[in-house]
């Protein structure tokens, strides 16, 4: 039975976006009109909850539970907003941008299913501003989106209002993380806030407010106009749905591709990136982004999903993985990783900002022949002040990972920078 | 003192938000685009603009990387440090724009054409080593590719 692919089926090979004809002759904004003349805000909550649909940004969440503690209701909080996370920043991410520069409308759609759910009257997608060639995309498509009654009042002639802003941004991982991002809506630093209050009960300018993954979002049109029954049978295992996996490093053919989540990470890298290139050896990789662990040979046959990766050591975090090969300096590979958290850390929390500042210093010092005996262990040390409690948000801790499992499964190679000093892939 | 232009493009942002405050980077954002960069000048306009206090707006443009507050050239290039493109071979594009162009990071030739920055992850993978060329992005790149690339941009 061949796969199906509802995320990224109907986008064009040719790199042009699908226009809204396009998207509505592939059964787009059919799953906003079943909900608008058939279903209550609740039930598309419902729906979404019992599709078992997780958090495609890294932490998984369950989406309907998110939305669920949003105040519903006379008397809730208004205005409610709904947000979409497009700040797409993880480095080794690259899924985002696929989705939106190939199908803005699906984005769109999903976004206003999202704000009718919770009842929300504004609706922002906040993208990178590297992002040019999306933020245009998703321009037209929303002022097409307009003129064809999906956005503003009444929408498909329904009691129901969104307005939907596009919010470039202005650079910083930090925007990714959800209270970051409400604070850069809000025009400040992207610093992170405390958690509670959650978002949902007081988010932008102490309202309520969802933030959502694109890729999260993308989802809920599907889910709605086919059911979350439907939904469950997409996947190999528990966890619901597709997932836009991608591989970049030295494999065959680096990519992109929409796969019932679940599967296994060796497919992953040997059919679809095509296996290493001729001549290098896998010995790692960081299976969902910067900020999880490495996995290795033995964890392979894991399948990609969010309970197994994490019973693997790691994490699924936002499928993206990235291939360490045999003649790439996994200790230079952990630096860069550190130097990139050490750069985005936003200033708040001590451990964050001294800490990883200081681990940048000694893993570019090993790198260059300097390192000390002692290093590794201050390292391990170090690293455990980054973990959840003991900062605001999940940059520390995003950081701890890579660098615990690469002192774990590659220590051979740290100590032969100390003890040779000088790094053995260098001539 | 800020342009019609500039005032009009603010003040159209305006009506998105409840807070003044909420538009100040896509205010600076604009005048960025008109003028390159925003100084000091510009930073107290557009407080004045926004009933913000110039210390104020100075702490949220010097948060976000892509607000400049020194002038740049007339094309920004951003070459990608983030890991999959090191693994790809960002020190070897690195060398090669650095040479070609006569300049580190942060700085701008002396006839005005560039400036060079480091950027984290473009969301280019699966075609590292990539660069950002003012809006135009570059992947699969090789040391011979990169200074046909720079040469486009007079």
């Amino acid at each position: 039975m061949p796969t199906e692919r509802p995320l990224t089926q109907a986008i064009l090979s040719d790199g042009q976006p699908l226009s809204l004809q396009g998207y509505e002759r592939s059964g787009g904004y059919q799953g906003l009109r079943k909900a608008l003349r058939e279903m209550t805000p609740q039930k598309v909550q419902d729906e979404v909850k019992n599709s078992g649909l997780r958090g495609r940004g890294g932490a998984g969440f369950p989406t309907g539970m998110k939305w669920s503690f949003t105040p519903m209701g006379e008397g809730s909080p208004r205005p409610k907003y709904v947000v979409a996370n497009a700040d797409e920043m993880e480095p080794g991410t690259f899924k985002d941008r696929y989705l939106m520069e190939g199908n803005p409308h699906q984005l769109i759609e999903g976004l206003i299913l999202a704000g009718y759910a919770i009842q929300a009257d504004v609706a922002f997608i906040f993208i990178r501003g590297e992002y040019k060639l999306a933020q245009e995309r998703l321009a037209r498509a929303i002022a097409e989106a307009y003129t064809a009654g999906y956005l503003g009042k009444n929408i498909l002639k329904s009691d129901y209002a969104l307005e939907l802003y596009l919010h470039v941004s202005a650079g910083r991982y930090m925007c990714g993380e959800e209270t970051g991002l409400l604070n850069a809506l809000e025009g400040k630093r992207a610093n992170p806030r405390a958690k509670p209050p959650f978002p949902q009960v007081s988010g932008l300018w102490g309202k309520p407010t969802i933030v959502n993954n694109v890729e999260t979002l993308v989802n809920v049109p599907h889910i709605i106009e086919k059911g979350a029954a439907w939904f469950q049978t997409l996947s190999h295992t528990r966890d619901a749905g597709t997932k836009l996996y991608g591989a970049s490093g030295k494999v065959k053919r680096p990519g992109l591709w929409e796969l019932p989540m679940g599967t296994p990470l060796r497919e992953i890298l040997e059919e679809h990136a095509g296996g290493m290139r001729d001549g290098l050896r896998f010995r790692g990789v960081l299976p969902g982004g910067a900020s999880t662990d490495f996995l290795v040979e033995e964890h392979l046959d894991v399948p990609m999903d969010y309970t197994e990766v994490q019973k693997a050591g790691s994490r699924l975090g936002t499928g993206t993985m990235i291939v360490l090969d045999d003649r790439t300096c996994p200790v230079g590979m952990t630096s860069n990783l550190i130097h990139f958290f050490a750069q985005e850390s936003c200033g708040w929390c001590t451990p964050c900002w001294s800490g990883l500042n200081w681990a940048r210093q000694t893993l570019a010092a090993m790198e260059e022949g300097h390192g000390e005996s002692g290093d590794l262990e201050k390292l391990s040390f170090q690293s455990k002040f980054w973990s959840p409690g003991h900062t605001f948000c999940a940059l520390a801790p995003g950081a701890a990972e890579p660098l615990q499992s690469a002192l774990k499964f590659f220590r051979d190679d740290f100590k032969r920078h100390i003890d040779e000093k000088h790094c053995p892939w260098r001539s | 003192m800020l342009t019609d232009e500039e005032r009009r493009e603010i003040e159209a942002e305006l009506v998105r938000y409840p807070t003044r405050q909420a538009v100040c980077i896509e205010a600076m954002r604009i005048v960025q685009h008109h003028r390159g960069w925003v100084s000091d000048e510009s930073i107290r306009d557009i407080g004045e603009l926004l009933e913000m206090s110039s210390a104020d707006l100075d702490g949220v443009a010097t948060f976000y990387n892509l607000i400049f507050r020194k002038p740049v050239g007339r094309h920004v290039v951003m070459v990608c440090n983030s890991v999959s493109c090191w693994i790809m071979g960002y020190e070897r594009i690195r060398e090669q724009v650095t040479g070609h162009l006569g300049i580190e990071f942060g700085e701008t030739t002396p006839d005005n054409r560039f400036t060079l920055l480091p950027i984290v992850c473009l969301g280019a993978c699966q075609h590292a080593p990539a660069m950002l060329v003012d809006n135009e992005l570059h992947g699969d790149l090789d040391a011979a590719k990169v200074e046909g690339i720079l040469e486009e941009y007079k």
